[in-house]
């Protein structure tokens, strides 16, 4: 095997290593059993609490966490829109970076509350290091939050009836100060020694060896890559993201990098399994996660290990694979792998440009990203796949002759319903918006650097990013304009809380339900039977919602350039 | 048949079919088209021929008048299996015993049994055929139920007891009985039960409310593909048709779950219908196929009728002969079962001995035990600690070995019956219940399919317990008093599981509107069928079984078609996908992977196939899926393989081989 390939295998094993021991914390950390960290984060924990007057061990049921994670939300919406609609005279601005316009400072407000980080920015000259430490206090939030809601997902799926879940403030402070911050403090040490700058200090201008003179942007880029990552944000710190030298600087780097946006959705895989005490459960998922991201993962590498078959056409040899857009130290087969895990779990930071990717490699992105539940985003992958547990076994109760049943509770009308308006939800808000965008040229038109299949892809890969809240993007359109900017927004938004409250709401209403013991006649949830199944349901609703949408892009780019 | 054409006419009636919503947007598809062909025939050149256009109109109005004539049949077929119930009791002439007479008090009037009302009483006479359903208030009578159950053994039937119910439309054969009407003109169960069929009554049972959500929600995701691919087709340059976008959205929703759903929830209790049980709802059905925990009396359901004599054990020294004639002669005058038993067992017919002068001793509660007197013999039969009170006191010795003997017909699930002659022990008769034949395999079965049974017997804990060993039952309530088996229920549903009973006396009825599924004897009183969800007409108590599997194939059916249906739509798309752009996009030929012959060839087929697969699946839907007792994921797996590998490849073969045929006129 070429040692690009091997490369490739590493990230992918150091990943499974690290999160299972992880997953099995994060599993102690929300069933309240001690952890050696204990005796330094309790008085921490208790400090904030005492400081906001809320009592941790007040119970909530599922409405009751959902407007606490609401109500968070909002409060750190308006605060993060004043901050960047006010930077050009707050502090830590020595660039004198300019104020961000009303609809451009809602955009990035949502994309970074939603955990998105779709910039319509670019960070050397849009954004003051204010500015940069209010994202990354986001990235904390929003990634704190989606582990948060996942916590009351497992409480829900134990093995009773109760109608309260825990308490949201307790999780989501236990998230951010247990889980996001110790991990960040690592990752962040380990880019600094790989050479990552960590400064306040503004551009420095070096010469150059023909004499010209350059700004050389910088700024806290270490702590900011790390927690972007980790919180499977995705925002850069500069505008080409981690295909910038500062942002990720050696092949190592992004080994490091790598790891670290996959390691939480895999630990919250096992951190299911350990909280509702069904280790089987965490392996069906992680089975079906894992078959799902490799049939898009492998094919997407070799396409690109392969060349352009453009290039290939001219009769020039491509040793090195399609190099189009994509950065030498890194070379093709690991940025095909970045590519198809930065959106497999909803990071969105890219180490190359995807639209330079081949055809096919393209549709394997955005496909990542209409799924959208394989890994998954931190905490609300997991919401994701519930709702595709729910359609399975609802279909596959039926097929053994039993009305359906999930962890011994019955699903019935009401929670169908709510289960089949979010799995609507994500190609409505795809199609529609792409829709909206081919029908108006006059906004749209002037944006795509191309026309005809590609043009297509641009549009409907910007719609798929933001309602997956992904945030990466087909970086060809020009994306900062009134119609992009709330549009965009407007489904970054939907496409975050409407996820996170239907499963909650199924997962809160049957966790109320009559626990029904387990027997012969009883549908296994937790083999591989039952893994084929969901797979088969994930398979199928997005093939069935985005084949037609596919044809016209990506597919109908590929055939034609055979 | 000719009804069900009709009616698959009349159900066209938008405001019928909204309550579908899948078919309810074909029919909307239908009338678009409709409006597409006159407006070619008014001259529209952008849509192509009329000829293709009409073709696809006609196809989607075929695939609607399948899918109301698979609901339609199933009616029919349902509605004439009551009828041929319901015919047994039309116009019977009834003795009405008029309370206000003409001339006297309490007068006989003969009317039309249609005109009796709740509350009226009737005398029926040997020979009568009994008018309409009641409960027997004075007499005893024995009747021929065979024109409702089938069987021919005539039953006795009284007042006051739990066999009080009489059934219209049977027959008194001897003795005279007054009986009182118990519900008004057509509202007796059957009449209830064909109103359900009928669809006029027909509710929505809750799973079918969940399935209908879950493909509804499949049709929006495809009015959403459809109407979006309308600007991104004009983005790409590639004008799509009307018929196209249309037979596109047709073929990608469920049309074939959505056409079968209500014919599938029908053919169930039809089904149910055909094992002569007669359900209250829809529901009742559906319920029966989760049941965790069964409840089963043991006379009758696990054991045959009574206990029979199994074996003869004579005391050491006692001839085997003269036992046997002892054991023979005690039984002669004995008419229950067992003492009948007794005489089959020693294969002797008791006149041979010729005896002169019997005096007979009847059976008391008192003395406990029976017997015959003759000459100078005095032998008698009777309970273990009765006779070896008689011989004691006759300062005889109880034979060791009897002794033993005794011991071990009581822990063998036996009773033992000690004969004694003149106040000396013999030997001991061991009486056993028969277990029925393949009642174990039955049991079994149930236990795979994850259903615990329960045993509900009066016999001793002692007994209970060897009985249901040997019939393996899961586990029993022994000497039960009717409240035992209400607590039981409870306790079992307040841990969460569901339970199906039967039961006929009205000290069962509580029991039997508690449990989840109640199965009401027919020849129960009044009051246990009312508190039932269902009623079985042939008092069959393993009837149980039979209706936990009818349960279960209906929720199995909607599964499998359901997977099957949406299966479908990936040969589909790689059917209209490629003719949709192909013209345009000529490199899109890669992906007509069946080599179909044009872009109107290729969706013609899929509409066709989309319209015909209805009709050719309406026999699975009536006659359920077969359900297998093997494991929920291996029942899973095979259903998969089956329904949803089969449901992907059935149509690449059948769009091919239609598309072979329409390239042969095109």
């Amino acid at each position: 095997m070429n040692t690009e390939l091997q490369g490739i295998l590493l990230m992918f094993l150091l990943v499974i290593a690290l999160g299972i021991p992880l997953g099995r914390y994060i599993g102690k950390i929300f069933n309240y059993e001690p952890t050696f960290l204990d005796k330094l984060f309790n008085p921490i924990d208790n400090i904030f609490f005492r400081f906001s007057g809320i009592d941790p061990r007040k119970e909530m049921n599922w409405k009751q966490h959902l407007i606490a994670l609401l109500t968070i939300n909002l409060v750190w919406f308006v605060f993060a829109m004043l901050a960047l609609t006010n930077m050009s005279w707050l502090p830590l601005n020595p660039d004198g970076i300019p104020s961000m316009s009303a609809d451009l400072a809602f955009n990035t407000s949502v994309s970074f509350i939603t955990n998105t980080n779709l910039q319509h920015y670019s960070g050397e000259s849009g954004m003051s290091y204010f500015g940069q430490l209010i994202l990354m206090l986001w990235q904390f939030i929003s990634a704190g939050t989606g582990i948060a809601i996942c916590a009351v997902l497992f409480m829900a799926m134990k093995e009773k009836t109760s109608q309260t879940l825990g308490n949201f403030y307790s999780f989501f402070v236990r998230s951010c100060t247990r889980i996001l911050f110790p991990i960040a403090l690592v990752v962040a040490a380990l880019l600094v020694f790989n050479g990552m700058p960590m400064t306040f200090e503004g551009k420095d201008a070096i010469q150059s060896l023909q004499g010209d003179s350059m700004q050389v942007s910088r700024g806290p880029v270490a702590a900011f890559v790390a927690i972007k990552h980790l919180g499977t944000n995705g925002g850069g710190f500069f505008g080409a993201n981690s295909a910038h030298p500062f942002e990720n600087p050696s092949y190592l780097t992004n080994v490091i990098e790598m790891v670290t946006q996959m390691l939480i959705p895999i630990a919250m895989i096992f951190a299911l399994g350990y909280a509702i005490n069904r280790r089987k459960m965490s392996w069906m998922i992680f089975g079906v996660m894992s078959i799902g991201f490799l049939l898009l993962a492998v094919p997407t590498v070799l396409q690109e290990m392969k060349g352009s078959p453009e290039i290939n056409k001219l009769g020039i040899t491509q040793p090195m694979g399609s190099m189009e857009g994509k950065e030498v130290r890194f070379g093709a087969a690991a940025s095909g792998y970045w590519s198809i895990a930065t959106t497999v779990i909803s990071t969105g930071s890219v180490n190359a440009m995807h639209d330079s990717f081949t055809p096919l490699s393209g549709m394997n992105q955005m496909l990542a990203m209409m799924i959208n539940s394989f890994y998954g985003g931190c905490g609300v992958g997991m919401l994701n796949f519930y709702i595709f547990i729910i359609l399975a076994v609802f279909i596959s109760g039926l097929m053994v002759g039993r009305t359906p049943e999930l962890l011994g509770k019955k699903v019935e009308a009401k929670e169908m319903k709510i289960a089949m308006i979010i799995a609507l939800l994500h190609p409505l808000m795809i199609l529609a918006g792409t829709a909206i965008a081919a029908s108006m040229p006059a906004y749209t038109a002037s944006t795509l650097s191309n026309t005809g299949f590609h043009g297509f892809s641009q549009m409907l890969y910007e719609f798929t990013s933001s309602s997956a809240n992904n945030g990466s993007g087909f970086e060809g359109l020009g994306d900062n304009t009134a119609f992009w900017n709330i549009s965009c927004g407007i489904v970054m938004l939907l496409g975050r809380f409407l996820p996170i409250i239907g499963p909650i709401a199924i997962a809160g209403i049957l966790a109320g339900k009559k626990y029904i013991p387990e027997s012969n006649g009883t549908l296994k949830t937790d083999n591989s039977t039952f893994g084929l199944m969901v797979f088969a349901v994930i398979a199928i609703i997005a093939a069935l919602s985005f084949f037609p949408a596919l044809t016209l892009g990506p597919i109908a780019e590929y055939f034609t350039t055979l | 048949m000719r009804e069900a054409l009709k009616q698959s006419i009349v159900k066209l009636d938008p405001r019928k079919l909204v309550r579908n919503p899948v078919m309810f947007t074909v029919e909307i598809g239908t009338a678009i088209m409709f409006i597409v062909c006159i407006g070619i025939l008014q001259g529209d050149r952008s849509e192509g021929t009329f000829a293709y256009n009409f073709t696809v109109f006609i196809v989607l109005l075929l695939t609607l008048l399948f899918a109301n004539f698979a609901e339609a049949i199933a009616e029919a077929r349902g509605k004439a299996q009551a009828n041929s119930l319901r015919k047994t009791r039309e116009e019977t002439p009834a003795k009405w015993i008029n309370p206000m007479g003409e001339m006297y008090v309490d007068e006989l009037t003969i009317v039309p049994s249609s005109q009796l009302k709740k509350g009226d009483k009737f005398l029926c006479e040997a020979g009568d055929i009994i008018p309409t359903d009641g409960e027997i208030i004075e007499g005893i009578a024995t009747i021929d139920e065979s024109a409702i159950t089938g069987e021919s053994a005539p039953v006795i039937r009284e007042s006051g007891g739990d066999k009080s119910s009489v059934t219209g439309g049977t027959k008194v054969l001897s003795d005279r009985i007054v009986v009182q009407v118990t519900s008004e003109p057509g509202e007796s169960f059957l009449d209830k039960m064909i109103a359900l069929v009928e669809g006029a009554s027909r509710q929505k049972t809750p799973n079918e409310i969940a399935l209908t959500i879950l493909l509804a929600g499949f049709t929006l995701v495809f009015i959403i593909v459809t109407i979006t691919l309308k600007p991104f087709a004009d983005f790409a340059n590639t004008p799509i048709t009307i018929a196209a976008l249309i037979s596109l959205f047709v073929c990608l929703i469920p049309t074939t779950i959505g056409g079968l759903l209500s014919a599938i929830g029908i053919a169930g209790m039809d089904r149910a219908l055909r094992a002569n049980v007669i359900t209250k709802s829809g529901k009742a059905v559906e319920t029966a196929g989760d049941i965790d925990v069964l409840l089963l009396d043991k006379t009758g359901t696990i054991t045959i009728g009574n206990r029979k004599a199994t074996a003869f054990y004579p005391s050491n020294g006692i001839d085997k002969n003269h036992f046997t004639k002892c054991v023979v002669l005690s039984s002669m005058s004995d008419d229950t079962p067992e003492g009948k038993s007794i005489i089959e067992l020693a294969g002797i017919n008791p006149s041979s001995y010729k005896i002169d002068n019997p005096r007979f001793i009847k059976f008391t509660a008192e003395t406990r035990c029976s017997g015959i007197d003759f000459e100078q013999t005095q032998i008698r039969k009777g309970a273990t600690d009765a006779i070896r009170r008689l011989s004691e006191a006759a300062g005889n010795i109880f034979p060791l070995d009897t002794q033993e003997a005794v011991k071990t017909i009581s822990s063998n699930g036996g009773t033992p019956l000690v004969v004694s002659e003149n106040n000396q022990v013999l030997g001991v008769i061991e009486l056993q219940d028969i277990i029925k034949p393949g009642i174990q395999e039955r049991f079994e079965r149930l236990r795979k399919m994850g259903i615990k049974t329960v045993m509900v017997t009066g016999d001793n804990p002692l007994t209970a317990k060897f009985i249901a060993e040997k019939a393996g039952v899961d586990d029993f309530i022994a000497e039960a008093k009717p409240e035992d088996k209400m607590n039981y229920i409870k306790k079992e549903q307040s841990e969460g599981r569901l339970v199906a009973m039967m039961g006929d006396g009205t000290n069962d009825a509580p029991a039997l509107a508690q449990a989840d599924v109640g199965v009401a004897m027919n020849s129960g009183t009044q009051a246990a069928k009312e508190a039932g969800n269902m009623v079985d007409l042939d008092n069959d108590p393993t009837k149980l079984i039979e209706i936990v599997e009818i349960g279960k194939q209906l929720l199995m059916t909607r599964g499998t078609l359901t997977t099957f249906s949406i299966a479908n739509d990936v040969a589909k798309y790689f059917a209209i996908i490629p003719a949709l752009f192909i013209v345009a996009i000529p490199a899109l030929q890669h992906l007509n992977i069946m080599h179909l012959h044009s872009p109107e060839s290729a969706i013609l087929s899929a509409v066709i196939f989309n319209a015909i697969i209805i009709p050719m699946l309406i026999p699975l839907a009536l006659k359920g899926v077969t359900y297998k007792p093997i494991g929920a994921s291996a029942l899973l797996r095979r259903n998969l393989l089956i329904y949803g590998l089969g449901g992907i490849l059935v149509p690449f073969i059948g769009i091919k081989a239609i598309d072979l045929i329409i390239s042969l006129f095109i």
